[in-house]
């Protein structure tokens, strides 16, 4: 009972930063119709630029997070304009390939600048777990798990409550009669993707320090964020939210009741079991995002 | 024009080892040969039908991985007490199994994965590929996870006269893949200028009307898929045996990017197209190995995607061909203007 009773909170720590994850590429997708082979290079951009601020630079740690989401921001909108706005009319397929090269750079790129050892993030919560009862919860887990909810709601209150928001939203439903009534939709493009990398930069800066940052880092997670958002329903940003601790607890019980070594591989069955059952996903509403 | 490469490539390709002796550029060769099979068979999926199958490093794997197991033998236990042991066999065996057998998974998988199209398919094609990989990595009994089969033993052919002779110079081994990727190109030509591949075709222009005309839209593109994955795994069974030790890294999603890369910069949907690309891809490492180490060597590879991508959208051949259309003189754009059809499927 007590074992099970923290591999729950395992998971629901593992299901903030996961979800993160998910919202981010659903989002892309739901509102511009790529799917995004950089998610997880993005990821592992968040936690070397996390390694960058805090330690070559020397940043206080929470002034490093908002660092490393910025640059996730900056990055995400350059790569939209460099090479998604000029595919616009292109089918699935060439984004889907232009993203995968991309990916490819920027993995490549990232074991190349910093080789492959993995690099530690030091953080400034005390090592000595808080212990509550018969489970354990270290402090910077606590604080990823407050960070990705508090992010969640941050999306969740632009998408919902801004104008920018509800330009997206308009831009998801339609796109031409959105540019019709006076939203610009190229910005409305630049701002998803931007928006979606900076919440993939901000999962890897979260989770940097929790274990270590290494260039491979992105390949499982973006891997985990297909599963979650296909778990939701592509372009469902509750789905996502939803799938992203559904996925943490598959894992977690999964690991800690059948086998270890398996434990990366519930993402993938569940990708396939979800597709086989239900396509859609289990949460998907087409007409809309948010 | 283009329909000259596939036999000047064969005759260039069988002449080639008489004047190189250099091991090094053989097994270059070599390698470059097994992963345009992969293209080839890539093709028949990514680039007559239409689907992104982003998966097909799984059948190359399998194919591997069950032509090594069938000529080392195994012996695993499995849940209810059953146990299956084998002592080892004749590689060429192996062969015809990892053919079968990828045949088989092919099947299968297109069968499921069919249902979807689109982004969906691509998710799950990658999803197969790792939960494979997965398995190779922790069903240690049958696969030794991460330690790799060792010891592989080269390829046996009986040949005439001389009783069974194992491959196991570069040589022999560069004349057999040379040979598979011939027959594999017949298979695929045959195929494709069949009634079948009219199906194929019709489902990759517009799956409503082909499917009005009375084609069988999952029929037609699971038995593309099935021949598709026995060719991957016939090259994924010359792999083992010419390399001789495979571990679970033969189903890294790497390969089927190199894969991807060779069929869309040489024109996926043309025949031409991946012998193109994979010769261009295969030797491309043997040219920047000099000049730069492999993380670079990838970045190069991403940007040519993408430039591909960018200039060159339809891939090398298709514009080769609009090329060589247009330095035609005016009097015979009418007998050019069947191949333009031919060749303007975007």
């Amino acid at each position: 009972m007590d074992q099970l009773l923290q591999h729950i909170l395992n998971a629901l720590v593992l299901g903030g930063t996961y979800a993160l994850l998910g919202i981010g590429l659903t989002l892309i997708f739901g509102i511009m119709n790529v799917v995004n082979f950089t998610h997880g290079a993005l990821y592992t951009f968040g936690g070397y630029a996390m390694y960058l601020a805090a330690v070559a630079l020397g940043l206080n740690f929470f002034v490093a997070l908002p660092v490393a989401l910025v640059a996730g921001l900056l990055l995400g909108a350059f790569i939209e304009f460099t090479l998604l706005r000029p595919l616009r009319r292109s089918d699935i397929d060439t984004t889907m390939l232009v993203m995968i090269g991309a990916g490819i750079i920027m993995q490549s790129g990232t074991l190349w600048i910093f080789g492959g050892v993995a690099k530690a993030v030091p953080t400034p919560f005390p090592a000595q777990p808080l212990v509550i009862g018969p489970v354990s919860l270290s402090y910077v887990n606590l604080f990823v798990l407050a960070a990705a909810i508090a992010l969640i709601a941050i999306t969740y209150f632009t998408i919902n409550g801004t104008r920018l928001g509800r330009a997206m939203r308009a831009t998801f439903q339609d796109h031409d009669t959105a540019a019709l009534m006076g939203v610009n939709v190229s910005l409305i493009y630049t701002a998803t993707f931007a928006i979606g990398s900076a919440l993939a930069a901000a999962a890897g800066a979260l989770l940097g320090p929790v274990y270590v940052v290494t260039p491979q880092m992105g390949e499982l997670a973006a891997v985990k964020a297909f599963a979650i958002v296909i778990l939701g329903g592509l372009g469902s940003i509750s789905g996502a939210t939803i799938g992203g601790f559904i996925l943490a607890f598959a894992e977690e019980l999964g690991a800690g009741y059948i086998s270890s070594g398996y434990r990366d591989a519930m993402g993938f069955l569940i990708i396939i079991a979800v597709l086989l059952v239900k396509p859609t996903g289990l949460f998907a509403r087409a007409e809309r995002i948010g | 024009m283009t329909r000259f490469i596939a036999p000047l490539f064969l005759v260039v390709f069988a002449l080639v080892p008489l004047g190189l002796k250099d091991p090094y550029l053989l097994n270059a060769l070599i390698i470059t040969g097994i992963l345009t099979i992969c293209a080839m068979s890539l093709n028949l999926l990514l680039g007559f039908t239409g689907q992104l199958s982003l998966g097909h490093v799984a059948f190359f794997g399998i194919g591997a991985y069950v032509s090594a197991l069938t000529a080392l033998g195994f012996d695993v236990s499995l849940p209810f007490g059953l146990r299956i042991t084998h002592e080892g066999g004749s590689p060429l065996l192996g062969f015809v199994l990892a053919v079968g057998l990828t045949g088989l998974c092919g099947y299968l998988i297109g069968r499921l994965s069919f249902r979807v199209r689109g982004a969906y398919f691509v998710i799950v094609t990658i999803s197969f590929a790792e939960v494979v990989r997965l398995v190779a990595l922790n069903w240690v009994e049958l696969t030794q996870g991460p330690l790799a089969l060792t010891a592989i033993p080269n390829m046996v052919l009986p040949v005439p006269g001389l009783g069974d002779v194992a491959l196991r110079s570069k040589m022999q081994n560069y004349y057999l893949v040379l040979a598979v990727a011939a027959v594999s190109y017949l298979i695929i030509a045959r195929l494709v200028a069949s009634r079948f591949g009219r199906a194929m075709r019709g489902l990759k222009e517009n799956e409503s009307l082909a499917l009005s005309l009375g084609i069988n839209a999952t029929r037609t593109l699971t038995v593309a898929a099935t021949i598709s994955a026995a060719m991957a795994g016939a090259a994924g069974s010359l792999y083992a045996h010419y390399i001789r030790i495979i571990d679970p890294d033969v189903f890294l999603f790497s390969y089927t990017v190199t894969m991807v890369i060779m069929v869309v910069s040489g024109g996926k949907g043309t025949l031409a197209g991946p012998l193109v690309g994979g010769i261009l891809f295969g030797l491309l490492p043997v040219a920047l190995r000099p000049v730069m180490a492999p993380e670079a060597q990838w970045i190069v590879y991403g940007a040519i995607l993408i430039a591909i991508l960018f200039l060159m959208p339809r891939g090398i051949v298709p514009a080769l061909e609009s090329l060589a259309l247009r330095r035609r003189p005016a009097t015979e754009t009418k007998s050019a203007a069947k191949p333009a059809e031919a060749g303007a499927n975007p």
